[in-house]
Order: C-alpha cells, then sequence, then structure tokens
C-alpha cells in the first residue's frame, strides 16, 4: 500500500509464553505457534482483538502492519 | 513413509492416556509431541481429586503426587473466609512435569511409539488415509495413519486443518497467570486457597495450592475480556500480601483456559479431538487433568473400534460425541451454567454468601446433581434479604 496502512498483531517475544492462548481464540487462523516462535499472519488478521485481549502477559499489541 | 493405525498428536494427559489405551489394545500407535520433552512447561495448577485417581486407576505414586490436599477454604472480598472439607474435596497437587513422564513411559511400556520435537506441519487426507508432514528436530519426516487423535491443546489447529472448527470464543475462555513461588507463608498448605473478589479478580478467582513446605502455585484465571492482563492482577494481590511478597518466584506459568463453550461434535472423518482441544475443562474451576484423560481413554476406545471396523467416517467416529457426553459432558454442561452465576456476582454477594451460608449448603449447591427446586430449597428465605442475589440465582441455577 502505498497511502496509509494496515493494521496487524506484533508479538512482543520478551513477553511472550508461547502458551498458544491467542492462537485458541483466533478466529482466522491467522496464529501459528511452534516452541519458541509465534508466527502472525497478517494478511489473514481481520482485527478483532482476541488475541491481544486474551494474552496473559500482554504480549501481544495491534500495531500498524508497516510491511505491506 | 511409516504408517500407524492413529497418531496421535500432542502428549498431554488426554494424548498420553491415549496411546496408552490404544497400545494396550494393540493397535499401532504413534504419538507425535511439538516440544523437545514431556511435560514442561506446565500450564497448570496441578490439583487433582481423589476421585479421578480412583476413577482413572491411577495410584497417587509419591513421585508425583507430592502434596495432600483435604478440603477448600474460600475467601470472601471482605476477608471472611468458608473452610470446606470432605472426603470429596480431597486430592493431591501434582508435580505435573514427572507426571506425564510417568504416563508416557506408561504407554511406551505397553507399545505406543513416542517421538518428541516433531512438529506437524502440514496434515492432509489421501484416499481415506492422512499424510502428515512432520518436523523432526530440522529433518522432514512423513508418516500416514487412519486415524488422528488431536490433543494439541488449546492452539490446536490439526482439528481446523482437518475441518473441525476448535477455535474458542474470547467469552468462553478465561485468561490464566501462575507463579510457582517458595518461601512464603499465610496460607493453608492443607486447604486449596481460594479467593473472590470482582477488584481483585473479575471473573473468576485466585488460588495458592500448596505443593512442599512453603512453596506453592500461586495463580489466577480471569475472563477473557478484561482490560488488564492476568498477570497485571496476579502481580497486584501478591503485592498485597506480606506472605506472598516476601517470597521469591521459581516458576512462572502462563496459559489460556477453555472453560465453557463444548463442541458438540468433536470428530471429523479420520479425526477425533479431545483434551483441551476439544475444550474439555471444567466450566467452574477450570480444572482438566482428570477429564482430559478420561477423555484420552474414551477417544482410544472408539478409534480402536475404528480400526476393528476399518471405518473412519465421521459418522463412525461420532460414537465418541455419544460416549463422551454421556459420561461427562452433559455433567460438564449442567456447570457452565454454576459459572455464569458465580461471574454475575458482586463483591457484596460474595459477603454475604460467606457470611450466611453454611458450609454444607456450599457445598450442595456447588456440585452438579441437584436440580433447580431442591438448590432454591436451600437458598430459600437467606435469597429473599438479597433480592438482586436471588435475581442472578433464578437466572443461572
Amino acid at each position: 500500500m502505498l497511502f496509509g496502512f494496515f493494521m496487524g498483531i506484533r508479538n512482543n517475544w520478551k513477553k511472550c509464553a508461547y502458551c498458544g492462548g491467542c492462537v485458541g481464540v483466533c478466529p482466522v487462523q491467522a496464529l501459528k505457534l511452534n516452541e519458541t516462535r509465534l508466527f502472525v499472519d497478517n494478511a489473514k488478521c481481520i482485527n478483532c482483538n482476541a488475541c491481544v485481549l486474551i494474552c496473559p502477559v500482554g504480549a501481544n499489541e495491534l500495531a500498524p502492519d508497516l510491511k505491506e | 513413509m511409516e504408517h500407524f493405525d492413529v497418531i496421535v498428536i500432542g502428549l498431554g494427559p488426554a494424548g498420553l492416556a491415549a496411546c496408552k489405551t490404544l497400545a494396550e489394545k494393540k493397535i499401532s500407535v504413534l504419538g507425535l509431541d511439538r516440544k523437545q520433552e514431556i511435560g514442561p512447561p506446565k500450564r497448570c495448577a496441578e490439583g487433582l481429586g481423589i476421585a479421578w485417581f480412583k476413577r482413572l486407576k491411577i495410584k497417587p505414586n509419591p513421585e508425583f503426587a507430592v502434596h495432600k490436599i483435604f478440603g477448600a477454604v474460600l475467601f470472601a472480598p471482605n476477608g471472611k473466609s468458608v473452610i470446606l472439607k470432605s472426603k470429596k474435596l480431597q486430592g493431591y497437587i501434582l508435580e505435573r512435569k514427572i507426571f506425564e513422564k510417568h504416563l508416557a513411559i506408561e504407554a511406551a511400556a505397553k507399545g505406543a511409539k513416542i517421538i518428541v520435537k516433531s512438529d506437524v506441519i502440514q496434515a492432509k487426507r489421501e484416499s481415506g488415509k492422512v499424510l502428515l508432514s512432520v518436523n523432526n528436530g530440522g529433518e522432514q519426516k512423513q508418516y500416514s495413519c487412519n486415524l488422528v487423535i488431536a490433543t494439541d491443546g488449546i492452539d490446536s489447529l490439526i482439528a481446523r486443518e482437518l475441518g473441525l472448527n476448535t477455535a474458542n470464543k474470547l467469552v468462553d475462555v478465561d485468561s490464566g497467570y501462575q507463579y510457582e513461588m517458595t518461601n512464603i507463608s499465610g496460607y493453608d498448605e492443607k486447604l486449596l486457597n481460594l479467593y473472590f473478589g470482582t477488584d481483585i479478580c473479575p471473573r473468576g478467582y485466585i488460588w495458592i495450592f500448596g505443593k512442599r513446605k512453603n512453596t506453592a502455585n500461586v495463580g489466577i484465571g480471569i475472563g477473557g475480556t478484561q482490560k488488564e492482563t492476568a498477570k497485571f492482577y496476579l502481580d497486584k494481590f501478591i503485592a498485597s500480601k506480606p506472605g506472598l511478597a516476601k517470597g521469591s518466584i521459581i516458576e512462572v506459568n502462563v496459559g489460556v483456559i477453555p472453560v465453557g463453550g463444548f463442541l458438540e461434535n468433536m470428530v471429523k472423518d479420520n479425526l477425533i479431538a479431545a483434551g483441551d482441544a476439544a475444550h474439555h475443562v471444567d466450566p467452574v474451576h477450570g480444572g482438566g487433568i482428570g477429564i482430559a484423560i478420561e477423555a484420552g481413554q474414551i477417544a482410544a476406545q472408539v478409534a480402536a473400534e475404528a480400526v476393528k471396523k476399518k471405518d473412519f467416517s465421521e459418522k463412525f467416529l461420532s460414537k465418541y460425541n455419544k460416549l463422551w457426553y454421556d459420561v461427562r459432558g452433559n455433567e460438564l454442561k449442567k456447570k457452565v451454567r454454576i459459572r455464569h452465576l458465580l461471574e454475575n456476582l458482586s463483591n457484596e454477594d460474595f459477603n454475604y454468601i460467606a457470611e450466611s451460608l453454611s458450609i454444607e449448603d456450599v457445598m450442595k449447591i456447588a456440585s452438579a446433581d441437584l436440580d433447580k427446586k431442591s438448590r432454591f430449597a436451600i437458598l430459600g428465605k437467606k435469597m429473599l434479604k438479597r433480592p438482586g442475589l436471588a435475581k442472578i440465582m433464578l437466572k443461572y441455577i
């Protein structure tokens, strides 16, 4: 996108405990977890904020996705 | 490509129970786990009631059943407490990492093959079978099987990949955070210590489960839609209790708990889901070890029949739905209402209940086997004094 940007999920790996709770509430399977990393597919993300609200440690935030 | 009758994905209590049960029935079974070790990280307060030990025929081996519990003490927001002690409430606090290893060793001894550090990258159906691409410590491997048992926890994607939507609604999950703390005091080591109150813990409770001398799991479960994080509320609580604040944290445990919204259908062609992946958790207290093991066993039972009949269709496997709901699901579903009731209580309601109800009353109300009428008979006149509370009760009991 030249003008403007999309919002997406940004995961703070220093806070993240890789518990997978956010994956469990993601309605569109935009998140995937392996043992030490949370993968976010912002192309699928619908900005519903569920993963931000559920995170027990506040590791996820909704932020401009500048890669687009 | 190696072929197995059944592949179990995710080796927590449910998965390991399924492996063991299948191996006992001489079914070829492979268990895969993404982690490089069975057991950790624990996402659990580690309590398991005596009834479950009996039901599942597990002996409370002191190697993993490290601490005996004789009941619970509930703290209302005003500090008033109710002590509940009964045989029914007895149980053990587990060292779950050892417990799970123990289950794995038992399953393997029966003949199940277990591989850790195996991340399933892709699962697809092909001519009546399921093909799995697995990353095994950097090495790509292919397995095929007739049936997948998905026990891969709350973040289960395997089931979703094979067409069963196991995603949770935000209102049906709790956000959990826990410290294993040592050198702490000010709690009853022989009881489950539970703290209620909308300020300290909105839509949930804080627990202290003694595990060893002066060492305990101190944790919180709150509703998934709260503004602050579970960590925020727990840190605040610990700071307010000098006996805890002076302690040291030796472990941080984080997890999300599927406390409601049971799946009507937990099977698809070539697929059965059990444990957290199928939301198998008690809606009131959020415990799930026993329920998961039992579900794993039921899943394995149906899987074994499917292997014998060579029928892996959704239609045949749906037997599992019926079996699980008959044995456990229907009872748990009733308890969802009790959770909704608890979630709607105000601080004053909690205080009032703690002051006016006897221990026996609370025990009776909390058990799922009472009908509406007898619950009200117990509450009766007491509720008349608090119409607001009676209204909530009417709605949810």
